[in-house]
């Protein structure tokens, strides 16, 4: 059997950073590939490389045993090539039909547009995939989960053989993962060949026929995912072995109290949520997409109004209206859409990390200091090992999880007393996210007040000193963490409709 | 793990710089040609003249650029001045006030009607476009109703036309007479650029007008600086309106329309993005002085007026052609 990709020998460069050197790369019919490697290795520049969206500096690609250039997006649609970007990239105001066939919308007479061909087309890929999705419904209405499937579609709607997914599950859950799987085994049985690119290990057992690991923008080795343990694909992608981290939960019992929340409501997505944390307490929040964590933070946090509840900071209520306030009252929030919200992409890094904490590096007239900042840049650059040709780097040139890693820098910085962390290792590679919990629980251990926010059940579980579940905007109950605590008991409780958390206790 | 060194010596990010270079080579290609083309053209006084244009627009254009970094913009910043301007004579003519208290007064004018404009774009929600718009056509509207649509003449404040037309350097170097409405625009361009470059306010400027709803959320109270930011355009329109008050030694109600396209203008050609987040006051100086050698060339080869203004319109378009062109090389 021929293969369907072969790429090799690939170069790239970028201004300051080599981010592909001579890496390789092939793919059969029918199969799934996983991609993997740490944040910036190359992983999405090299799938970019065969998608058309960046002409490679030198090496060669093959596509069924014929040796290409690809110079566009549309050269690779016309090769069969389909990518599903890491951000996804829809248009939020049409539909979910005119997302998958702009630029290709079947036409009436005089140019005017046939909607019903098009539905009916949307409809016909949706059925393809078993999915079920209104195609005349505004992407801005769909969760994430489905604006992937709509990614999907599109990509499937080129009559695509070749398919490469960056991080698709980064943002779904369990069930929403399961769906997604289920669609890729059904394209791999029809002969598509699949990129997957995840820093989610358990998922590529589940899923992948042969693992690619590259580092530092070179190809490190093809391996079978069914009989390499994940330990040497581990140490594969990061050139050592990683140890693992325990919690060690400490006795808080005389600790003060450090947040609590009474009675927060907000329409019906936060329903009398109420609970508290303790100075050098980890407090993880674990429930479905959709289950109200991340509202609940916001909410705390001044970014949404809320409708009642009561915020107390060590031991006072403070009123919290913008997130200024919560900022003042020491609440610091690490949002969960770094792009939208977490940073400003077309600032450099040195900008991003001084965002929350500019009057401290201000003189009385606002003057900046630009050295005392550059130096701070610069010690978080080396403290996370943010991958960054220099301080003065545009974040929007950044691999997505060293952005996610400036969004934390710039919260350290800031020196919280509580921090609440949303998804903080949403597309982090397993190195950077030992180090993440590493810190996490230093900053705990220096006596700070951490909510970790999760979908992640395993991350859950090692961190929490306690873990609260969340249900349709309730709190379903409060677990003890550890290794007490089972993820079946977890999902119970995360499943765990219209009922009081005292039933849920008992 | 890394093999990039954590942190290689400061590299200037190179998009704002190349268009700046672009825009400089074009305004040295400018001067070359109708040297060339016209032997007047190098005369000290018509050089002058060329400065002398570009005080107004130059100081607007710089108002106009704050605002237009932080993805907003302001259609106000010509009616604004003109409104300082007349508030100027209201304070010193019919009132009779002394000069130090005019200007004060301008500038104060100035910076309370961009709070305005500021707590409508950044409390009411009301979007920059038509915020600036309401603003711009009530500031006209006033101007005309305070001054009874007549000009206020400065006759009684003798000082008051060298706050333009006087010259602070001819008095140091004679050979030299740059008129003081110069020598306020680049010490103003120097001090706005510092405040771009250096200040808090200059960072949420470029901050606000990346992602505005981060910034919001790393606990910066928007708002406010939003506010601010706009206040600091506002009073920088009251300079303008010395400035010309002064040149013509008399507020000119009916004058100011037309005015912030010019600025805007000299913005865009400067490589300020209208989408926010990037741009200079180097750029935007370096714009305003190709509209006016611009037009001045043209005008010392005797083009005729109407084809200068097209002229420019095609110059706007050109600059912001290469500017795109530019930065989708540097995207592949
Ligand atoms: N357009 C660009 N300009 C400059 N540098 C870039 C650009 N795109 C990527 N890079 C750099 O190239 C390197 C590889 O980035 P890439 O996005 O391929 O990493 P990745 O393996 O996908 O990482 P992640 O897991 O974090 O998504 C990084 O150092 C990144 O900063
Ligand atoms: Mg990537």
């Amino acid at each position: 059997m021929t293969q369907l990709v072969r790429m090799t020998g690939i170069d790239k460069h970028f201004p300051g950073v080599h981010a592909l050197r001579s890496a390789q790369f092939d793919l059969m019919p029918g199969e799934v590939h996983a991609l993997m490697g740490e944040n910036g290795a190359g992983k999405s520049t090299l799938m970019k490389v065969l998608s058309g969206i960046y002409q490679p500096d030198g090496g060669t690609v093959e596509v069924s045993g014929q040796a290409v250039s690809i110079h566009g997006p549309r050269a690779a649609q016309a090769l069969g090539i389909g990518i599903i970007h890491q951000e996804l990239a829809l248009m939020n105001d049409l539909s979910v039909a005119q997302n998958i066939f702009i630029g290709r919308e079947p036409r009436r007479s005089f140019g005017r547009l046939d909607e019903a061909q098009l539905n009916a087309d949307a409809q016909a890929i949706f059925a393809q995939m078993k999915v079920h999705i209104d195609p005349r419904a505004e992407v801005r209405s769909l969760s994430v989960a489905r604006q992937q499937m709509v990614e999907i579609a599109k990509a499937l709607s080129f009559r695509s053989r070749i398919l490469i997914m960056d991080e698709p599950t980064a943002a779904l859950n369990e069930a929403e993962t399961n769906e997604l799987f289920a669609i890729i085994r059904g394209l791999r049985a029809e002969g598509v060949g699949v990129v997957y690119i995840s820093h989610k290990m358990d998922e590529i057992r589940r899923i992948s026929d042969r693992v690619t690991i590259m580092r530092d923008g070179a190809y490190v080795g093809t391996v079978n995912a069914a009989d390499t343990p994940i330990e040497t694909i581990i140490s594969m992608m990061v050139g050592r072995a990683l140890e693992n981290v325990h919690v060690d939960i400490p006795d808080l019992s005389s600790a003060p109290v450090a947040l609590e929340v009474r009675g927060l409501n907000r329409g019906r997505v936060i329903r009398d949520v109420g609970f508290s944390v303790r100075q050098g307490e980890i407090l993880g929040f674990a429930g479905l997409m959709g289950a109200g964590r991340t509202e609940v933070a916001r909410a705390i946090f001044g970014a949404d109004p809320r409708d009642s509840g009561e915020i107390i900071v060590h031991g006072k209520t403070e009123t919290i209206r913008s997130p200024k306030d919560a900022v003042d009252a020491g609440i610091g929030y690490l949002s969960e859409d770094r792009k939208h919200f977490g940073l400003a992409l077309g600032l450099d890094v040195r900008a991003n990390v001084g965002m929350t904490s500019l009057a401290r590096f201000s003189n009385a007239i606002g003057v900046l200091n630009e050295a005392a900042l550059e130096k701070t840049a610069r010690d978080y650059i080396a403290q996370l090992a943010i991958r960054t040709p220099s301080d003065r780097q545009e974040v929007r040139l950044l691999s997505g999880g060293n952005q996610q890693k400036i969004v934390i820098a710039k919260w350290l910085l800031r020196n919280c007393d509580i921090l609440i962390f949303d998804e903080p290792t949403r597309g982090i590679d397993v190195g950077a996210k030992a180090e993440i919990y590493r810190l996490m629980q230093a900053l705990a251990a220096d006596g700070k007040a951490i909510i970790v926010i999760s979908s992640e059940l395993p991350e859950v579980l090692r961190l929490s000193h306690r873990i609260a579940v969340m249900c349709e905007g309730r709190l379903t109950g409060i677990l003890p963490g550890g290794p007490g605590t089972s993820q079946e008991e977890i999902m119970r409780l995360a499943t765990l409709k219209h009922r009081s958390p005292e039933e849920a206790l008992a | 793990m890394t093999t990039l060194p954590a942190a290689t010596p400061a590299r200037k990010p190179a998009s704002g710089a190349q268009q700046k270079l672009l825009a400089f080579a074009s305004l040295i290609a400018l001067l070359v040609f109708f040297s060339v083309a016209s032997p007047n053209f190098l005369q000290t006084s018509n050089i002058l003249a060329i400065l002398q244009a570009t005080s107004v627009n130059g100081v607007l254009a710089i108002a106009a650029t704050l605002v237009i970094i932080t993805g907003g913009i302001d259609l106000s910043v010509g009616t604004l001045m003109t409104f300082c301007a007349v508030m100027a004579g209201v304070i010193l003519t019919n009132a009779g006030m002394p000069l130090p208290l005019g200007i004060v007064g301008a500038i104060a004018v100035g910076a309370i009607c961009g709070t305005i404009s500021g707590t409508l774009v950044a409390k009411m929600k009301i979007p920059p476009f038509i915020a600036t718009l309401g603003m711009m056509l009530i500031l006209k509207g006033l101007s005309l109703v305070i001054s009874g649509t007549k000009p206020i003449y400065f006759n009684d404040t003798p000082g008051f036309s060298q706050i333009s037309t006087g010259s602070l350097i001819g008095k140091i170097v004679p050979t030299v007479p740059v008129p003081n409405g110069v020598l306020i625009l680049f010490v103003l361009a120097l001090v706005i650029g510092y405040v771009l470059n250096r200040t808090v306010l200059g960072r949420y400027c470029f901050a606000l007008g990346s992602n505005e709803e981060a910034v919001r959320l790393s606990g910066v109270n928007t708002d406010a600086w939003k506010i601010a930011i706009y206040a600091l355009a506002g009073s920088i329109c009251g300079i303008a309106g010395l400035i010309i008050a002064s040149r013509l030694n008399s507020a000119q109600p009916a004058l100011g329309l037309g005015y912030e396209l010019d600025a805007i203008a000299a913005v865009v050609i400067g490589g300020t993005s209208l989408a926010g987040g990037r741009g200079s006051i180097l750029g935007t100086m370096i714009g305003a002085l190709i509209m006016a050698v611009l037009l001045n060339g043209l005008r010392v080869m005797s083009v005729a007026q109407e084809w200068q203004t097209v002229v420019t319109g095609g110059i706007i378009i050109a600059a912001v052609y290469a500017d795109m062109l530019r930065r989708r090389r540097a995207a592949s």
